[in-house]
C-alpha cells in the first residue's frame, strides 16, 4: 500500500529525515517509535502533504502512485488520513458541518453524488457511538475548548467517518488518560480490516498494549535504525532509547 | 455624438446648487419642509463635498466619484419586470415592499400598507396633510448639521421610504426597501430620503439594498432618519452588494428612547466605494444599540464604516462587531467613535473590529475613538488584523477539502458569529449564498 524509498526531508533548509525506507502492506499495523526530535511527526506530516516540509530526495509511493507532488487534499481524497497530534481549533465550524463538508468533498473528488442527509446522519450517530461521543459534542465548534481526550476522540471519529485506506496516528496517545486511551484504541481496532493499514507514531509503548502492531520501527536522527516485531516495543520500554543509538 | 461640442462639465457641487431652484419650483413649495430644504442647500453650498483634509475623510477620497457628469433627476420612469429582478427580493417570504426605480416609486413592484401601519413613500408624507404632524415632529431632526452630504440630501429630499409603526404594533412581515437603477441615464445621482418611526412598543424588521442593473455609473447619497421610541424594537439589515460601477454614501441616524433596542447589520460585498456613516443617539436609559457588519471585498473596492454611538444617558449598552475580509487591492476603513457623556454612568460599550487581509496589496485602516467623560463605565475595544491560519488550512485540506473551499470555510467561520444574529431565515441563506459566490465556491456553508 505504501512504500517510502530513501526519503530526505528538510524544514527551512535544515535536514530532518535522512533516508527513510518503509514498506506497509494492506492489513498491517506499523508502529514508529523514537525519542523527541527523531523526526516522527515530520514523517507523518510529509506523508499527509504538509507544504511546510520540503522533500529533497526520495519517493512516497501509495497504491502504485508517487504522491510527492500531490496536494494534501488530493492525498486525503485518495484515502490517506492523519490524526493530528495537535488538532487545530476552528471556531465557527461545528464538528458535524465539518465532517459533512469533508465527506462530500471526498465524494465530489471521486465524481460521486453527495451523501444523502439521512444516511449521513445515521453514519454520524453510529460512529459517534463507537467512540462514546455525546451528540451535544457534535454541534460544538471544531476542537474549540475540547479537552486533550476529546480532541483525540474527535480525530478518530473523523477517521471512522472517512474510512481511509491508510491511517497515520500521530501521537494519538499523548494527553489521554487510560479510559480515553482504551476508547480510542478500541475504535481503531474496530475500524481495522484486511484492506486498510495503520501507522502509529508514538513515543511510548503504552498505546501498543491496546493496538498491537505487526512491526515496530525505531526512528533516530531521521533514519530507521532498527525494525522488529511487537517485542521490540517492550524492549524499548525497558531499556529506553539509548541502547539503540 | 460625432460633431457635437463636448461640454465642459461644471463641478458637481456647483451643478447641484444651481439646479436647486428648478428642483424647488418643480415640487410643492408650500410644503412644510420648504424652509428646511432651502436652509440645507445653503449649508451645503458653504461646506461643499467632504475632502481628505478632513479627519473623518482621511482614508476615503470622493474625487474620482465627483468627476462623473451625473444626471441629477432621471427624466423618465422605467418599468421593471418582476421576473428580471426577483433575485434581489427575499425568497418565499411575505413582505412589505418599497421599490424605487431610478429614484421613482414603482407601485407595481411595491406592496405598501396604510392599515394599522404606514409603509409608504416620502413624496406622499411630505405633501399630504395627514402626515404633517409626524413630518414636523421628526423630519430632519436628527441629522448632523455639519455633515455636508446629509445637508445635500435634505436639500433634494423628495422620495424614499416612509414607515410609521404606531404604538404596540408588531409587524409580522419584514419590509424590503430596494432602490434599483436601470442605467437609463449615462450616469445618475440618486438621493433617497427615508424616515422611519417606531412608536412606543412597536417592532419592525427592515431590509434595505441598492441595486444597479447596468454598468452605468451610479452615485447614491442616501439619508435615513430612524426614531425608535420607548420599548420599541428595530432590526435593520443593509445589503450592500451592488455592481462595481456603483457607489453609495449611506448616512443613517438612529435616535433611541428609553428601553428600546435597535440592531443594524451591514453586509458590504459589492460597490466601488461604500461609505457608511452610522450614528446612534441614546436619548434615554436602558437602551441597547447593536451594530454588526461583514465586509468582504476585492479588486479596487473600498468600504468605509464610520460609526458613532452617543451615550448621553446612564445604564445603556452598545455592541459593535465588524468583520472584514480583504483581497485584491481593496481598502477597508473602520472608525468607531464612542462618546460617553458625564452623566452616562454604568454605560457598557463594546467594540470589536477583526480583519483578515488575504494578500499584501489590500489595506485596512482601523481606528477606535473613545471619548469617555463618565467614571463608572465599562468600555472596551479590540482590533485585529491577520491572515488565514495556515495550520487550520492544512487541517481542513488534510481531510480532503480543496484549498479554495477550505479558505472559504475559514473565512465563513471567521464571519459566522455576525450572521448568527440575522433573524430572517430567507435573508440568512441569501447572504450565505452571496458570501459563497463572493469567495468563488459552491459550498453552501449549511450542509
Amino acid at each position: 500500500m505504501l512504500t517510502i524509498d530513501n526519503l530526505h526531508v528538510s524544514v527551512e533548509g535544515k535536514p530532518i529525515l535522512n533516508g527513510i525506507n518503509l514498506n506497509v502492506r494492506a492489513g498491517e499495523v506499523h508502529a514508529i517509535m523514537g525519542p523527541n526530535g527523531s523526526g516522527k511527526s515530520t514523517l507523518s506530516s510529509v506523508i499527509a502533504g504538509n507544504e511546510a516540509y520540503e522533500v529533497t530526495k526520495g519517493d512516497i509511493i501509495y497504491k502504485n502512485e508517487n504522491i510527492i507532488e500531490l496536494a494534501a487534499e488530493e492525498r486525503a481524497q485518495k484515502g490517506i488520513f492523519m490524526s493530528f497530534q495537535y488538532p487545530v481549533e476552528i471556531p465557527g465550524i461545528t464538528v458535524t458541518n465539518f465532517i459533512k463538508t469533508a465527506i462530500n468533498s471526498n465524494l465530489r473528488a471521486r465524481n460521486e453524488e453527495k451523501m444523502p442527509a439521512n444516511i449521513m446522519l445515521k453514519k454520524i450517530r453510529e460512529k459517534a457511538e463507537l467512540l462514546e461521543i455525546d451528540s451535544k459534542f457534535l454541534s460544538r465548534s471544531l476542537n474549540e475548548g475540547f479537552s486533550g481526550g476529546e480532541k483525540k476522540r474527535n480525530e478518530i471519529f473523523q477517521m471512522a467517518m472517512l474510512e481511509p485506506s491508510l491511517s497515520i496516528l500521530d501521537e494519538t496517545d499523548s494527553g489521554l488518560d487510560i479510559d480515553a486511551l482504551k476508547i480510542v484504541a478500541n475504535g481503531v481496532n474496530k475500524l481495522k480490516n484486511k484492506n486498510n493499514a495503520v501507522i502509529l507514531i508514538t513515543h511510548y509503548q503504552r498505546l501498543l498494549d491496546h493496538i498491537v502492531p505487526d512491526y515496530v520501527h525505531v526512528l533516530h536522527e531521521g533514519r530507521i535504525v532498527k525494525s522488529g516485531g511487537k517485542e521490540l516495543a517492550h524492549e524499548l520500554e525497558e531499556k529506553g532509547y539509548d541502547w539503540i543509538k | 455624438m460625432i460633431g457635437s461640442n463636448k461640454k465642459t462639465t461644471m463641478p458637481l457641487a456647483d451643478k447641484l446648487v444651481s439646479s436647486f431652484l428648478a428642483f424647488e419650483l418643480d415640487i410643492d413649495i408650500q410644503s412644510p419642509v420648504h424652509n428646511i430644504r432651502t436652509d440645507a442647500i445653503k449649508k451645503f453650498e458653504k461646506l461643499g463635498f467632504p475632502h481628505r483634509k478632513l479627519e473623518a475623510w482621511k482614508y476615503t477620497s470622493l474625487n474620482k466619484l465627483l468627476k462623473e457628469d451625473y444626471t441629477l433627476f432621471s427624466k423618465k420612469k422605467n418599468v421593471l419586470d418582476f421576473k428580471n429582478v426577483k433575485d434581489f427580493f427575499l425568497d418565499n417570504t411575505e413582505s412589505y415592499k418599497l421599490i424605487f426605480v431610478d429614484g421613482f416609486f414603482d407601485s407595481f413592484l411595491s406592496q405598501t400598507s396604510h392599515e394599522k401601519v404606514d409603509v409608504c413613500i416620502m413624496s406622499a408624507a411630505l405633501s399630504k396633510a395627514k402626515y404633517t404632524s409626524i413630518i414636523k415632529k421628526y423630519f430632519n431632526k436628527s441629522i448632523e448639521k455639519g455633515d455636508s452630504l446629509s445637508q445635500l440630501n435634505t436639500a433634494f429630499s423628495k422620495e424614499g421610504a416612509y414607515i410609521h409603526v404606531p404604538k404596540n404594533i408588531i409587524l409580522e412581515k419584514p419590509i424590503e426597501i430596494i432602490h434599483f437603477a436601470t442605467g437609463n441615464e449615462s450616469a445618475l445621482m440618486l438621493q433617497p430620503r427615508n424616515l422611519i418611526v417606531l412608536e412606543e412598543g412597536a417592532q419592525a424588521e427592515i431590509i434595505e439594498s441598492h441595486q444597479s442593473l447596468t454598468d452605468n455609473p451610479i452615485f447614491t447619497n442616501s439619508v435615513s432618519e430612524i426614531f425608535v421610541s420607548k420599548n420599541a424594537h428595530l432590526d435593520y439589515y443593509k445589503i450592500q452588494n451592488d455592481r462595481l460601477s456603483s457607489s453609495l454614501i449611506d448616512n443613517t441616524y438612529i435616535s433611541q428612547e428609553r428601553d428600546s433596542n435597535s440592531k443594524i447589520h451591514t453586509f458590504s460585498f459589492g460597490g466601488k466605494l461604500t461609505r457608511n456613516n452610522l450614528n446612534y443617539y441614546q436619548k434615554g436609559s436602558y437602551i441597547n444599540s447593536t451594530m454588526k457588519g461583514i465586509t468582504i471585498i476585492d479588486d479596487k473596492q473600498l468600504v468605509d464604516h464610520h460609526t458613532l454611538v452617543d451615550h448621553a444617558n446612564p445604564n445603556c449598552e452598545s455592541h459593535q462587531d465588524y468583520k472584514g475580509i480583504y483581497s485584491g487591492s481593496s481598502t477597508g476603513v473602520f472608525n468607531g467613535k464612542i462618546v460617553v457623556d458625564k452623566i452616562a454612568q454604568k454605560t457598557n460599550a463594546f467594540q470589536k473590529n477583526n480583519n483578515i487581509l488575504l494578500n499584501d496589496k489590500s489595506t485596512i485602516n482601523s481606528k477606535p475613538q473613545l471619548e469617555i467623560f463618565a467614571d463608572d463605565v465599562k468600555c472596551s475595544h479590540g482590533c485585529t488584523i491577520g491572515q488565514l491560519d495556515q495550520d487550520a488550512l492544512f487541517y481542513l485540506r488534510a481531510r480532503g477539502i480543496p484549498k479554495k473551499e477550505a479558505e472559504a470555510l475559514l473565512t465563513y467561520a471567521f464571519a459566522n458569529n455576525v450572521l448568527e444574529s440575522v433573524n430572517i431565515p430567507a435573508l440568512k441563506s441569501k447572504i450565505k449564498k452571496i458570501i459563497a459566490n463572493k469567495l468563488g465556491v459552491e459550498i453552501g456553508f449549511d450542509l
